[in-house]
């Protein structure tokens, strides 16, 4: 008895290892922000992955080069710190050997892990991070979001012709590579049109009080107070600025695109713009099916992060299939000539660079959701 | 000058509360001559159980301010009596070493038992805002001032003027003398510690509620700029910890008020290491003699 036993555990053993080492799966990675700052922007990147990559496997996997071959996805935390983003980027290339890698998502983040990912010739597609320098330059980096040349050129339209403003004032995280960016595009956007920015300031990472910045950013008298920041500090922004007595629009950028600032900042939210991904209410059949299923499986709507991740994988799953093989340089390739991929935020096309062509839309926020407002194209 | 006028007001606010927390820092140095790098941590553990009492109990700013100071007392006595303690006698290095040790432990103690997403503090007082003259003072900011100020007045004659205040001044004075007055030395050190964790806690609950978002990071940057008041006040004085947090307040807003936000820190902390170059015991310290 003990001796089947035995031999039983043997054969466990064997087909296990056979298994991992088979060339049979095709492994993935994951790169996201599931602790630090921003957690919400990791879970959601997390949950459309499992989604993504459960409804490939439910439908017998991908067809490379004529059999079906099952995904095998790998999800590591890089924390929302660079380093560690860039430390998560090399261990999933070289110890995981995956064949792609999605994420991160936090333009601090996916620079540096860019980097990595280009020296190692593995594609990576970053779902969110909008800053150019993410694709800047590289062969190997590709990203499912528009970048921020042309989101900080909508905003600018959009304050400028939309909300009639003639004097912005900016306040943002000039330790961030995400807020700095689309700050100055904002700035140099909005001035070519035609307006002033009155006050251009600045916090740091962490800072809890603007009260300073704030007070001056008042006494100039603004007509819209414009806040690229993250979901966690611009609630507290909004607040400070009412009680300094500023009582203008405020507009945002797309890290404002979760629900979580509206738990955060209630009624200071209430009727404030912001420049997005994708609009839920307006939602194309493909859309459709993805927020469905995604409610279904967990209990809440999908925000931009998790639309752009399920793109994300999409557009990866298309590019292997039409390679034919898992090899990264074949994959790279078919990366770059997708001319036509309708995804849930939108029809994208890649010519000759890393970023995608596509559309924004503006959002309002009402009654504690998000409303389409109007969209933008390049 | 209105603008100045206002930007007083903010550095006031963010003054009370780094003093609350510099007192801990200071207070603990005071008797162990151990700089507690776990304070900034205690103060985020302070904001959060404020952050229990208000949402999950529901309790009103007082019973929350009580709570939270009390519950945050006892962590403070339970860290000297499990991490410094033994370590009393070690080399000052290993017990620095264990106070950032015991800093990391609670981070990550909060970031896994109650999840990395940032959480809303409920509004514990009602939101107005009075125009005073040429200013704009909200009531939670009243609140912030009246209730520091309290608990510095507090702090200051129970340690000027009671026994057990003169006790824990003689602790800090000399720790080898004070058991022969029959004075338990530490009861003392505990008593300490329950004291600048319970500050700490007061810290957490009044800043949880001027800036309603917390997470389990937050205690690090406040932290280290409480501890950095506290060395400008001069480190182990307990009215040099009051005066350094509201010197440390002003210049970071002041320098943002009047030179560009990007510079802030560079420049406030910049003036403050200049100050220690011509004062290097602080504002108020009295140079150390080191006995051979």
């Amino acid at each position: 008895m003990r001796r089947r036993l035995l031999l039983l555990l043997v054969l466990t053993l064997a087909c296990g290892a056979w298994g991992v080492a088979s060339a049979q799966e095709i492994v993935i990675g994951l790169n996201a922000e599931l602790t630090g700052s921003i957690p919400v922007v990791g879970q959601s990147s997390r949950n459309a992955a499992l989604m993504a990559v459960d409804e490939v496997n439910a439908a017998g996997g991908l067809l490379v080069g004529g059999t079906r071959r099952p995904v095998r996805l790998i999800i590591e935390d890089n924390q929302d710190n660079p380093a560690i983003a860039a430390a998560v980027a090399q261990k999933l290339i070289y110890q995981d050997r995956v064949v792609a890698m999605i994420g991160p998502n936090a333009s601090r983040d996916a620079i540096p892990a860019a980097t990595i990912a280009e020296s190692a010739r593995t594609p990576m597609i970053s779902p969110w991070s909008t800053n150019p320098q993410t694709t800047a330059g590289k062969r190997y980096v590709f990203r499912a979001c528009f970048t921020d040349d042309f989101q900080g050129r909508v905003v600018a339209s959009f304050v400028y012709n939309d909300l009639g403003a003639r004097r912005a004032a900016v306040l943002y995280d000039v330790a961030s590579d995400y807020n700095k960016g689309i700050a100055e595009i904002f700035r140099s956007s909005f001035t070519e049109l035609g307006g002033q920015v009155v006050a251009f300031e600045t916090y740091t990472t962490g800072d809890r009080d603007f009260s300073s910045q704030l007070t001056r950013i008042t006494a100039l008298q603004p007509d819209v107070l414009f806040l690229p920041n993250y979901y966690s500090e611009v609630p507290l922004q909004i607040q400070q600025a009412r009680n300094l007595g500023y009582s203008g629009p405020v507009v945002g950028s797309d890290s404002w695109g979760s629900a979580e600032i509206i738990t955060l900042g209630g009624q200071a939210m209430e009727g404030q713009y912001f420049t997005t991904h994708y609009a839920p209410d307006i939602a194309t059949p493909e859309a459709r099916r993805f927020i469905e299923g995604y409610e279904a499986r967990y209990g809440a709507t999908p925000d931009d992060v998790a639309a752009l991740t399920y793109d994300a994988f999409g557009m990866l799953f298309q590019a292997i299939q039409a390679a034919g093989s898992t090899d990264r340089e074949a994959i790279r390739e078919a990366l770059a000539q997708i001319t036509e991929f309708t995804g849930v935020t939108g029809t994208m096309s890649f010519r000759g660079s890393g970023d995608p062509e596509k559309t924004a839309v503006v959002l309002q926020i009402q009654e504690g959701a998000f409303r389409y407002f109007g969209s933008a194209a390049p | 000058m209105p603008f100045v006028a206002q930007q007083m007001v903010n550095a006031l606010q963010l003054g009370s509360i780094y003093a609350l927390i510099a007192l801990g820092y200071t207070l603990v140095y005071g008797v162990l001559r151990l700089i507690n790098f776990a304070h900034g941590d205690i103060f985020m553990v302070g904001a959060f159980f404020s952050f229990f009492a208000a949402a999950v109990l529901g309790l009103p700013f007082l019973p929350t301010l009580l709570a939270s100071m009390a519950a945050t007392a006892l962590l403070g006595v339970m860290i000297e009596r499990l991490a410094y303690r033994p370590l009393r006698h070690a080399p000052r290095v290993s017990a620095v070493i264990t106070a950032l040790g015991v800093g990391l432990f609670l981070e990550h103690f909060t970031l896994a038992s109650v999840g990395a997403q940032p959480r809303l503090m409920p509004p514990l007082i009602a939101s107005a805002v009075y125009q005073a003259g040429p200013v704009r003072v909200t009531t939670v900011q009243l609140v912030i001032f009246l209730v520091a100020l309290l608990l510095m007045l507090i702090l200051d004659r129970f340690v000027n003027r009671t026994l057990t205040g003169m006790a824990m001044r003689a602790v800090s004075w000399d720790k080898s003398v004070v058991p022969l007055m029959g004075i338990s030395v530490d009861r003392i050190i505990a008593l300490t510690f329950a004291i600048g964790s319970g500050l700490a806690a007061a810290g957490g609950l009044l800043y949880a509620t001027a800036y309603p978002v917390i997470e389990p990071y937050m205690g690090v940057l406040v932290g280290w700029k409480a501890f950095v008041a506290a060395v400008v006040g001069g480190i182990g004085v307990i009215r040099g910890a009051m005066l350094g947090a509201f010197v440390l307040g002003g210049a970071e807003v002041l320098v943002a008020a009047f030179l560009p936000s990007t510079y802030r820190d560079f420049i406030a902390f910049g003036l403050l290491l200049l100050l220690l170059i011509f004062r290097p015991q602080g504002i108020l310290g009295r140079r150390e003699v080191q006995k051979v």
